[in-house]
């Protein structure tokens, strides 16, 4: 066979010829769209936290101040808003994580192969439905009336109404993340070779031994992927505050919110996303410093 | 521990190692073991040999403790195990993926059956460099299994069993991924091993050759049951049936007076010519022949159709060896007592006279 000579065929020669070209084609739209969209936000972000408003004309003066750190740190309220934010992020990454390392472990090593692909489905049912229609369900089930005051007088039990309270946040963020968690821990479970298990026992160890000792090191990077999603997006949510929280509920994203479109206060507004993404710095630095990265 | 005896001659030792007792095991509607009695005497080397499916690595899992039987009992010097978790028997197992444990360094690894039973510092400091002098593996000790090469994840894998003195060690298929020169070199390291700290291997392999070579005694398996129990030399020359006459060696199977027998290829002679008397022989046509550097393998197809494997050994200079190429046709004889009789009915039925498997 001759070797053909169109300007497709020499292009693609062209292109083997030159593999880093190759890459710079794959790379440069995905590439493009972090640059522009992402990145350059997130700078201009930043850059406006540094910014301030003018009060009378509500204009942003670009004049470069601490004015708005300032604030955040001296205004206790914001103090407030910031631990119980961050306090609530701990509390629902602990939780989802007690809850995903049985789940998902039975999922990856006792389920048969096609009861796992079921249980995973049911993982991610809860992702097809609409966020706010799930928050919604749950003012349902907690509020007066609702379907857990009901249960608990048919059981004659002192009724509670968690609606609108600090724990229902806890019940409803642990809920809306739990396929975050399960789903990393899951697939660190399932890259341990149950021959390790069980050379583990055939050295005598028994469960709780094995667990520490075997398991919980090669999943701790699961762990830490699982957190890092319930954790950031625990810290970025405003609407379940909204709508299930109680009057002394703000979060970081409600004071955010309230700034920029109530307040008209952009700059500030930034500052506070500017702390937000400072916690998660401090988040991963620390994941990072427990060694969750060693075994990638 | 107590001492172990030495493997010198495990067939006279009345000691009991592991007995098995109608062992059956189901998965699903398929028995992997079905009723199977077997003893191994303490201190022995001991090899089930089967192809894969035959059910020998679910029997060394079910001694391991990792299943449970569906039937029968396992005693292990003359207590009943059969209902106890694997950490709570004498037995340590060598995995065919070695199942070294990634996030320790080799010295961790070793250690770690004896930090389990909370063995002292000191002690497993010791115990470790033992361990490691044994398998070679001093200088490694530091390295994670990562950095290790399949030969020597081997060793670490045997060291960390033995460190814990187990009366018996499993192996299942420890050589399976090793390429050929090391595996050789490794059945003579686990030989010596095996040798100096005296304790029952129960080794699991596919390969006949390596089961010959390093086996007190082995059992051949097939579909979940024992087709024979013995020596090297007994299974190889006095093959129980026409299965284990196949699987073990390479061997043809004739017609003779009082039934069938298998004749091994190394017991026929090749010639141009008539041969000495008092042999019998046969007229055939060379179709295939195969230099094997210390054999020269013959197909012959025999004038009855049947065709035969021969080897010869190639003792002296190739110019014997061009006397019978292909095609051409010669003579075999073989002295009929070399034909070991079959007792076989069990056996499905093969091409008569004659088949060949495996390598010489």
């Amino acid at each position: 066979m001759s070797v053909r000579e169109g300007a497709r065929e020499r292009l693609g020669a062209a292109l083997w010829r030159r593999p880093w070209l190759r890459g710079a084609l794959i790379l440069s739209p995905p590439l493009t769209w972090f640059l522009v969209v992402y990145l350059a936000s997130l700078v201009a972000l930043l850059i406006t936290a540094f910014f301030s408003v003018n009060s009378l004309t509500g204009n942003v003066v670009y004049q470069w101040t601490w004015s708005n750190f300032s604030q955040i740190f001296t205004q206790s309220v914001y103090g407030t808003i910031i631990l119980r934010t961050v306090i609530m992020a701990v509390l629902v990454t602990i939780t989802d994580a007690l809850i995903a390392l049985p789940f998902a472990f039975f999922i990856a090593k006792i389920a048969s192969r096609r009861s796992r692909q079921a249980f995973l489905a049911l993982v991610f049912l809860p992702l097809w439905a609409s966020y706010l229609a799930r928050v919604y369900a749950w003012i349902n089930i907690l509020s007066n009336h609702g379907v857990l005051p009901n249960i608990e007088s048919h059981l004659g039990l002192p009724v509670t109404n968690l609606a609108y309270t600090n724990v229902a946040m806890w019940i409803v963020f642990s809920y809306l993340w739990l396929p975050f968690m399960i789903v990393p821990i899951y697939g660190a479970f399932e890259r341990v070779p149950d021959s390790l298990l069980e050379a583990s026992a055939d050295l005598g160890a028994g469960a709780w031994f094995t667990f520490r000792q075997i398991l919980m090191p090669m999943i701790l990077p699961g762990i830490v992927a699982g957190s890092i999603f319930t954790f950031s997006l625990t810290l970025g949510d405003f609407i379940t505050p909204l709508l299930i929280g109680g009057s002394s509920s703000n979060f970081i994203g409600n004071a955010i919110y309230d700034s920029a479109i109530n307040g008209g206060d952009l700059p500030f507004a930034a500052a506070l996303a500017f702390v937000s993404i400072a916690i998660m710095a401090v988040y991963l630095l620390l994941a990072r410093l427990a060694g969750a990265f060693d075994a990638i | 521990m107590t001492e172990m005896p030495k493997s010198e001659d495990p067939s006279s030792h009345s000691e009991q190692g592991i007995l098995l007792r109608g062992i059956t095991k189901r998965f699903g509607s398929h028995e992997a073991v079905s009723e199977v009695d077997l003893e191994v005497y303490r201190g022995e080397f001991f090899t089930m040999l089967g192809p894969s499916g035959s059910g020998k690595t679910t029997l060394l899992r079910l001694i391991a403790g990792f299943e449970v039987p569906d039937a029968g009992t396992i005693s292990l010097r003359g207590v009943d195990v059969t209902g106890i978790p694997p950490y709570q028997r004498g037995v340590n197992t060598v995995f065919q993926d070695y199942a070294l444990f990634p996030h320790f360094d080799v010295a961790r690894n070793v250690a770690y059956g004896l930090r389990v039973r909370r063995v002292k510092r000191i002690e497993i400091a010791e115990r470790v460099n033992a361990a490691l002098e044994m398998v070679q593996m001093t200088e490694f000790a530091t390295r994670r299994p990562a950095q290790l090469s399949g030969g020597q994840r081997q060793r670490v894998a045997l060291a960390r069993a033995i460190i814990n003195e187990p009366q018996v060690l499993l192996l299942d298929e420890p050589l399976g991924a090793l390429d050929l020169k090391l595996r050789q070199e490794m059945q003579v390291e686990l030989k010596r091993i095996q040798r100096q700290i005296g304790i029952t291997f129960i080794y699991v392999t596919h390969d006949q050759e390596e089961a010959l070579t390093m086996s007190d005694r082995l059992a051949v398996f097939r579909s979940g049951r024992i087709e024979q129990i013995g020596p090297p030399s007994e299974v190889y020359e006095r093959p129980a049936t026409e299965f284990v006459a196949s699987f073990v060696g390479t061997s043809n199977v004739i017609e003779v007076p009082y039934g069938r027998a298998v004749l091994r290829p190394e017991k026929i002679e090749i010639s141009n010519g008539p041969s000495a008397d008092g042999r019998t022989c046969v007229a055939g046509r060379v179709i295939d022949v195969a230099y094997l550097g210390m054999v020269t393998r013959f197909r012959v197809c025999l004038d009855d159709g049947n065709t035969m494997t021969v080897a010869r050994q190639n003792s002296s200079s190739g110019s014997q060896l061009n006397a019978v190429a292909p095609d051409s046709r010669v003579m075999l004889s073989w002295d009929l007592n070399d034909a070991f009789p079959l007792t076989s009915h069990s056996v499905a039925e093969t091409q008569l006279g004659a088949q060949a498997k495996g390598a010489i």
